[in-house]
């Protein structure tokens, strides 16, 4: 069945939505900042379980007479496993983790195991951080391309613009919930560039059809009646996508847990955008069937 | 659309079978394996250290730009050029010359200069001029020479790494090259990489000098074993290249762990005439700038065997024999980039991951099934065949399955019904307008190929991306979710659409309904 919901009716209180999001998301960006883990911003990582519960303060206790700088113990997952985190240091140290181990064994009257630990140094992070930033910004410049080949630059603006939405707003929620930036958010954030452009090129794709096929009307209508058409697809998929994550988030351990909420998030965001962002900005462009004569041959399926 | 040859139908279950098969090979005892091939599991599932270490140069070229020195200062006087005020800064040479274009020339010079050699490879030369003004020079190492130093000295160290950890006796560890300064170290199944680390902590130069209030070449103050505060000379009896073998022993008398060594023909040499001139004195055995012991000398040692004690625990006396035999590194060696995952935790992560795996797969399933019914069940098993190719082809390519790569895996679960969704929209539809059902679903299938291409070329891009730019972890997930959408469209394009026209050409005139 075709669904008959009137989103371009929508679009206008969408877009003061969105631009505020969109804003607020800059705003915390910049003056709450993002809590980078130790991938981004150097230091040491530490994951250990004890076999009888201690307390996390008596970690944070232990580990501050040793003189280390800044540390963060917190729960993490079942109990009596802990994470720790201690910040970079300027000189390097290879014994560090040697000595907060003995330094934890001897003094907590407990077993403990170090299940997990991983340290950057400053170097090392700060390549990280650089190739990351490439990394996300090439891929949004290979999307760019590949929808000024396939489509007109219009929908090219449309969809990079769809995309920063929906990346600085999964990032904005990270800054405002203090959540961990790290390589597998990045990971995520990527896949999330993807997904939504997946989105988007549906939508664009009937768009495009439909402009050819019904010559009269205008883009508002092309663009509400395309929505319509493939809202099904979109939800099903969504659905499907949303079903595995959820799985993931919930049974997939702590590990994957940051990754998947961001992707869960960039799923939303994503579709929701592919309908309220991208849609709207060929409206705002005037996008019309004699936009697409001239090259007509060339991109007709 | 709807119209297979059987020629074609032969080729996607070949296809199909022949990638997926592959699958098996992970599930074959390992013992009696058919072929050994199978997909690898990434150090933060099976637990493992990874250590990321750089060289550091500094050192090394203070000492290399010291070296020339002596040549330099020949080539001023055999040329009869007068030159003062010669010194080290900033490890670069500078002087005040009379003639600096004389010096230029011979300096540059591309037949049989010892002083500055020509490097083949790179089309430049070891070292580089510079004038400062009329009458001063400095002399450095070129962007080249600088290169040669940092690429022999990174070989070598390599080379060192692997002897050091293959005595310590790790299974299976990979040493690999990363970029012009880094060794990328992987140790599967260890648990605690300490001590490993404190040995590549250490890069084991080891000399014999003699402990001496006054000497020609100048004394260093350094502090023995026991606290005493000695002067030893800085001239080197012996070093540590002249060993052959080292090994832990045990002194009979004292129970004192200590540690063997057999010299080679020059070190016997040298070792025994230091030891005849200099009975009753004492000599230092230096280890990377720190006394091992000072022992007397009692009497000439011209064996070539000799033995160093110095309070050893059992554990320091096979570290310290193990680091003699594996040789000095060129450079010290530090830590950038260390992960270390327990293999009980690597344990934890795959039962999470397979189990959500899983669930993830159940709950598509019968959301598709409740969808679309029958056609459902084609896009199920569309889904089955691409994960049993997904794991196919990891495994004909031994790619590494890492944590995010299980995640990868469970993301095309929920993505690759996308492309047959796509097209069963399309072909309800088609339904809508077109009367013949055959014809609804052959357009169905044509007008939704585009679409489905544009959609997932998008996230193949970003797939590709991630494997150009990711590190370790990460690089699993971009391979995963990249093959995941080349045996999504083969699945659905080829496989799912065969099924489809089987169902829809037999019930070609009833109802069909989607």
């Amino acid at each position: 069945m075709i669904r008959n919901i009137n989103f371009v009716s929508k679009f206008k209180k969408a877009n003061i939505f969105s631009t505020l999001l969109f804003s607020l998301s800059i705003f915390f960006m910049i003056f709450k900042g993002l809590n980078y883990g130790i991938d981004f911003k150097g230091g040491t990582l530490i994951e250990l379980r004890t076999d009888v519960s201690v307390n996390a303060s008596s970690i944070r206790e232990l580990l501050s007479s040793m003189n280390l700088g800044d540390i963060n113990v917190k729960k993490f997952g079942k109990d009596g496993d802990y994470l720790i985190k201690v910040e970079q240091k300027k000189e390097n140290n290879n014994n560090l983790i040697s000595e907060i181990k003995k330094k934890l064994s001897d003094n907590l009257s407990a077993e403990v195991d170090f299940r997990r630990v991983e340290n950057v140094g400053p170097k090392v992070s700060a390549e990280l951080l650089e190739s990351s930033i490439i990394a996300i910004s090439l891929a949004l410049a290979a999307m760019l391309f590949y929808i000024w080949v396939r489509f007109e630059w219009q929908f090219s603006i449309g969809s990079i613009i769809a995309l920063f939405h929906d990346v600085i707003i999964t990032l904005g929620i990270f800054s405002v919930l203090s959540l961990e930036i790290n390589l597998s958010i990045i990971a995520a954030v990527l896949t999330i560039v993807g997904y939504s452009m997946n989105d988007t090129v549906v939508i664009y794709d009937r768009i495009r059809e439909n402009l050819l096929k019904f010559t009269k009307i205008s883009i508002s209508d092309v663009a509400n009646l395309s929505i319509n058409e493939t809202l099904s697809r979109t939800l099903i998929t969504s659905i499907t996508t949303l079903l595995a994550l959820l799985s993931i988030y919930i049974l997939g351990g702590e590990i994957l847990r940051g990754f998947s909420f961001a992707m869960i998030l960039g799923v939303i965001i994503g579709t929701y955008s592919s309908i309220f962002v991208a849609s709207p900005i060929l409206k705002f462009f005037k996008v019309s069937y004699k936009t697409l004569e001239k090259e007509e041959e060339k991109i007709a399926p | 659309m709807l119209n297979f040859t059987k020629i074609n139908i032969l080729l996607i279950y070949l296809i199909f079978f022949f990638i997926s098969i592959f699958s098996a090979l992970n599930f074959q005892n390992k013992n009696n394996a058919i072929i050994d091939k199978k997909v690898n599991l990434g150090l933060d599932l099976q637990g493992g250290s990874y250590l990321l270490l750089e060289i550091d140069s500094s050192s090394l070229i203070e000492e290399k730009i010291q070296s020339k020195v002596i040549p330099i200062k020949k080539l001023l006087k055999e040329n009869n050029l007068e030159y003062s005020n010669f010194k080290i800064e900033n490890n670069k040479l500078k002087f005040s010359i009379n003639n600096p274009e004389k010096f230029e020339l011979l300096f540059f010079s591309k037949k049989d200069n010892f002083v500055n050699p020509y490097i083949d490879n790179y089309r430049s030369f070891e070292l580089d001029f510079r004038k400062l003004d009329n009458s001063n020079i400095e002399v450095l190492f070129s962007k080249y020479g600088l290169l040669t130093i940092n690429n022999s000295a990174l070989k070598q160290s390599i080379e060192i790494v692997r002897r050091r950890i293959d005595d310590v006796g790790t299974k299976e560890p990979t040493i690999l090259q990363r970029g012009e300064k880094r060794i990328l170290v992987e140790l599967p199944g260890l648990k605690d990489p300490g001590r490993i680390k404190t040995l590549l902590g250490k890069t084991a130069q080891l000399n014999f000098r003699l402990v001496s209030d006054n000497s020609e070449f100048g004394v260093d103050d350094l502090i023995s074993e026991n606290g005493e505060k000695l002067k030893i000379s800085k001239r080197i009896v012996m070093s540590g290249e002249n060993l052959i073998d080292a090994q832990p022993s045990v002194q009979n008398q004292q129970n004192e762990p200590t540690v063997s060594f057999t010299l080679d023909r020059l070190g016997a040499q040298k070792f025994g005439r230091a030891t005849t001139d200099n009975v009753g004195k004492r000599l230092a055995i230096v280890l990377d700038g720190q006394i091992i012991s000072a022992p007397n000398i009692n009497e000439p040692i011209t064996s070539g065997n000799g033995m160093i004690s110095g309070n050893f625990t059992f554990q320091e006396a096979t570290d310290l024999a193990l680091l003699l035999r594996s040789g000095a590194l060129p450079t010290p060696l530090n830590i950038v980039e260390e992960r270390t995952v327990g293999p009980d935790l690597g344990e934890d992560s795959i039962k999470a991951g397979i189990i959500s795996l899983i669930v993830g797969f159940i709950l598509v399933i019968f959301f598709m099934f409740l969808k679309y019914k029958i056609f459902g069940l084609i896009a199920n098993i569309a889904l089955i065949a691409n994960l049993l190719m997904l794991v196919g082809i990891l495994t004909i390519l031994e790619a590494t399955l890492t944590l995010p790569g299980i995640a990868g895996i469970i993301l095309t679960v929920g993505m690759a019904v996308d492309a047959n969704v796509l097209i069963f929209e399309r072909i309800k539809e088609e339904l809508k307008t077109e009367k013949s059902i055959i014809h609804a679903f052959d357009t169905g299938y044509s007008k939704a190929k585009i679409t489905v291409l544009d959609a997932n070329i998008t996230t193949l891009i970003a797939a590709i991306i991630l494997f150009a730019f990711g590190s370790g972890p990460v690089k699993g997930f971009a391979i995963t979710l990249g093959i995941g959408i080349i045996t999504t469209l083969f699945t659905a394009y080829f496989l799912a659409r065969h099924l489809t026209s089987i169902i829809v050409l037999r019930k070609k005139t009833q109802e069909v309904k989607i």
